[in-house]
């Protein structure tokens, strides 16, 4: 097996075991748009989503810092960056979750609305890239 | 420290840890890496597979301590109860808003965990995504309602 699928299913396990652990320890879904949402609107009152986006920064230098690795580049028109970053902070509120509430929380508990949602926003991103590479758009 | 005051002590470091363990997940895994995303959701084209690893490893450990390990616990160890989402309806609220999301998705190749966690990368083009969806979260919000008529309340 390549090296980037077993980086891939090891990645995996560490993101289901923290979603594993906030829940035993603090009883929350790791959701991370849920999360982000509560923190946004009452961040006084919800000090451990601040701890918790802390952590997340920190873990991801601290994976490029023990490994090496470069970060990766990001190089997206400034357009493109607005707009999907705004239908991406929409449609996880309005759709009540994203990849990890929905993915790998809601589908672990065997929710039908996870189940659904998931496979809708993995179809739309399949369009979408097949539009934007494929369809010659954007 | 009296014991309320330690309680909240051991549940930041607790949430810090369960974030590092996140961030340095999804930066392992390579879902911070939007070439890898985008490849990923090339179902169509030139599919890379490799990504599908990450939700077969999250879902090896959330899958079963949901369906066996949480019933065998009382509450959490640092709360009171677990908050485990109740709602079971299947409305355009939640369609309309995964489709929209998959769309965001699959134009920068960035979601919400991902977006979050690669700020540590100091790029400004990813502030400016994280502003955006932020603004995009509020404006949802604002629209409750609007986008949504046969939303049933409880």
């Amino acid at each position: 097996m390549p090296e980037s699928f077993i980086n891939a299913l090891l990645g995996g396990a560490c993101i289901g075991l923290a979603a594993t652990l906030l829940m035993i320890l603090l009883g929350r879904i790791a959701g991370v748009s849920g999360i982000l949402f509560t923190a946004l609107k009452s961040p006084l009152d919800n000090f451990w989503a601040i701890f918790f986006f802390s952590g997340l920064l920190l873990g991801a230098f601290g994976y490029h810092f023990i490994s090496g690795n470069p970060v990766p580049t990001f190089d997206v028109s400034l357009p493109l960056i607005i707009a999907g970053g705004f239908i991406v902070g929409l449609g996880t509120k309005m759709g009540s979750g994203c990849t990890s509430g929905h993915g790998i929380c809601g589908i672990g508990r065997l929710s039908v609305r996870s189940i659904i949602a998931t496979c809708t926003f993995m179809l739309f991103g399949f369009i979408t890239v097949f539009v934007r590479l494929h369809g010659g758009l954007l | 420290m009296n014991n309320n005051g330690m309680n909240n002590a051991l549940k930041l470091a607790a949430s810090l840890s369960c974030g590092a363990l996140f961030g340095f997940g999804l930066a392992l895994s390579g879902m911070t890496d939007v070439s890898k995303v985008i490849g990923f959701l090339d179902l169509f084209g030139a599919w890379d597979p490799t990504l599908a690893f990450v939700m077969g490893g999250g879902l090896a450990i959330t899958l079963p301590f949901f369906q066996f390990g949480i019933g065998k616990m009382q509450a959490p160890l640092f709360d009171e109860v677990f908050r485990l989402p109740t709602r079971a309806d299947i409305d355009a609220q939640l369609i309309g808003g995964a489709a929209f999301f998959g769309i965001g998705w699959g134009l920068v190749g960035l979601c919400p965990g991902p977006a979050i966690a690669s700020l540590a990368y100091l790029n400004v083009d990813i502030f400016y995504f994280g502003a955006a969806m932020a603004l995009g979260m509020f404006a949802a919000e604002q629209l409750d309602g609007f986008l949504i008529t046969e939303k049933v309340r409880p």
